[in-house]
């Protein structure tokens, strides 16, 4: 009973959004609080839309989040394969080094990652944004992991047909781990999607902007209307939690994995 | 023709072949991880000895940009701040793994309580700070509540007073990150056969004696993994502050991250930002070290 509570309780600022977004008048500090609004109107979402180029930051955000998790997952399934299913010098001593990586500190590289970026005429560019984190520990741990549990026997099999190890790979061994390549999706979907430090350091150009940084300026040039407001975040934060609902097993199948390590 | 070659080599180009096989799978992974994990980390700590604003080459001050920090107001303010921020470690770990033990024992519509304590993970952190920002104005629904259930007699500016900026914020950590954690302990009482509880139960173990002596042992790595997890991320903490208070009021939520960023991106004191960073990682591996130690060799030991 009290978790039910306490679980609407977490829940309800989303609701308030959600309900303020599509109020036809007032503003959020209005009380009681207003749940369901009579009548609801889309009127908001469709003034920022006209007044900011929210499409704009949806297809940067979309982009820059398509293309994060293209790379990594590509990266991880590749690394992954062979610390996994191959025997040769040096593969412990990288595989050590890798998830070591995970105890540095990461944030001194920040600095340097800015640096790097400028030497290489990346900033202001969406590859500036993306390509820093599409070498994901996590993401090679999980697909090491997956490709360890694959019996031998498939692996002779279709060795003895004579296939390139880049064959057995992409056709054998890939579609096998797809629950793995799945969990992975979805967690680096969250985080490109919601990534704010890094695009706010590197890009320098409104219309490269994803949704969080855009959204951030939004919030700072509507401050009086905070329905307009309401509409652009609930605008950003729908269709991540559509993603969530459907796919909560991966999720937090992705979490607990890396709870294990 | 290519396929004979592929299936009688001599023994040693066979070998051979195998390890570049190897490495040019790992190949892009190394090369990412090499430019942007490795070499930023080391030559980022080095820089903090050096004088450097993107424009001029680094020049090598030894270790002046420590000394300044020794005599830096506004370090000796970020470090304070940052350090107090561990606060909402105990409190968040303490809240999520009573969480996940409630929503363990229900067993109906845990997918939908898992998913409501969720929502707020997987939520952009701009949303959370303009959603708090409301929440927390004098006009907002948590004065209004307060208010109302007579807690308070006149509205608290939760955000704009110095004394109590620093502990708003933390809430909203504290609310966006229990979902997180709450799923680790979950995972780990999952771990847990129900026989434990059972046995303690019939040798006349209350709830609370249960909780003490079976169920938190028992939970201990979940513990340990997650307990550092947040108190590395409560010393590094930014993104919260940066959207809700900027800092302020006068550098009240003035954290060693957002110091490092502003010297870092804004001023384009570089050196300086990697002093402040190699500053922050020694805090953080000191800590991380101490909560091992604690933890593994507490007296609480099972295994």
């Amino acid at each position: 009973m009290i978790l039910v509570l306490l679980a609407v309780a977490t829940a309800f600022p989303f609701v308030w959004l959600l309900a303020t977004s599509l109020r036809s008048s007032g503003t959020v500090f209005s009380f009681p609080p207003v749940i369901i609004p009579r009548p609801p109107t889309l009127a908001n979402y469709v003034g920022v839309w006209q007044t900011m180029p929210i499409a704009r930051f949806f297809l940067n955000t979309a982009y820059i989040t398509g293309m994060g998790i293209a790379l990594t997952v590509v990266v991880s399934a590749l690394a992954g394969y062979p610390l996994a299913r191959m025997r040769f010098p040096g593969r412990d001593l990288i595989f050590y080094a890798i998830v070591g990586s995970l105890m540095l500190p990461q944030h001194v590289g920040l600095i340097l990652n800015f640096v790097t970026m400028m030497r290489l005429h990346l900033i202001d560019t969406y590859a500036a944004v993306y390509l820093p984190s599409a070498a994901s520990v996590f993401g090679i741990f999980l697909l090491r992991q997956a490709f360890l549990t694959i019996p031998n026997e498939i692996e002779d099999a279709a060795r003895i047909d004579g296939a390139s190890e880049l064959r057995v790979w992409a056709q054998i061994m890939l579609p096998l781990v797809s629950p793995a390549l799945a969990t992975l999706a979805i967690i680096e979907f969250s985080a490109y999607w919601n990534s704010f430090l890094w695009p706010l350091i590197v890009l320098k150009s409104p219309d490269k902007y994803p949704l969080a940084v855009g959204l951030l300026y939004l919030s700072g040039l509507f401050a009086h209307n905070t329905r307009y407001v309401a509409a652009g975040a609930v605008m950003m934060t729908l269709p991540m939690i559509v993603v969530f609902l459907a796919l909560q097993r991966y999720f937090l199948r992705g979490i607990t994995v890396g709870a294990v390590k | 023709m290519e396929r004979q070659t592929l299936a009688r080599p001599a023994p040693a180009a066979r070998a051979g072949r195998r390890i570049l096989t190897a490495y040019l799978f790992l190949l892009p992974a190394l090369l990412l991880l090499a430019a942007f994990t490795f070499y930023p980390v080391m030559f980022g700590t080095a820089l903090s000895l050096f004088e450097y604003d993107v424009i001029t080459p680094p020049r090598f001050v030894g270790l002046a940009n420590f000394r300044a920090l020794w005599t830096d107001r506004y370090f000796w303010i970020a470090l304070e701040n940052s350090i107090k921020y561990l606060a909402v470690v105990p409190v968040l770990q303490g809240c999520a793994i009573v969480l996940a033990i409630w929503v363990h024992r229900s067993t109906r519509g845990l997918g939908w309580l898992r998913a409501a304590y969720y929502l707020p993970v997987v939520t952009s952190i701009v949303v959370v700070g303009i959603l708090w920002r409301w929440l927390y104005d004098d006009a907002g629904l948590v004065n209004f509540i307060l208010l109302r259930l007579a807690v308070l007699h006149a509205p608290v500016h939760w955000l704009a007073s110095p004394g109590i900026a620093l502990y708003a914020v933390m809430f909203v950590t504290l609310w966006k990150g229990l979902g997180y954690y709450m799923v680790i302990y979950l995972a780990g009482l999952e771990a847990i056969p129900p026989g434990y509880a059972e046995a303690a139960a019939i040798d006349g173990a209350n709830a609370l004696q249960q909780l003490r002596h079976v169920i938190l042992p028992l939970l201990r790595p979940s513990i340990l993994l997650a307990t550092t997890l947040s108190a590395i991320s409560a010393l590094r903490v930014f993104e919260e502050v940066y959207v809700m208070t900027s800092g302020g009021p006068v550098y009240s939520t003035y954290t060693m991250f957002y110091y490092m960023f502003d010297q870092a991106f804004g001023a384009l004191h570089l050196g300086y930002a990697a002093a402040l960073g190699v500053v922050l990682a020694a805090v953080t591996i000191g800590l991380s070290v101490a909560s091992f130690r604690l933890l593994r060799e507490g007296g609480l030991s099972y295994y």
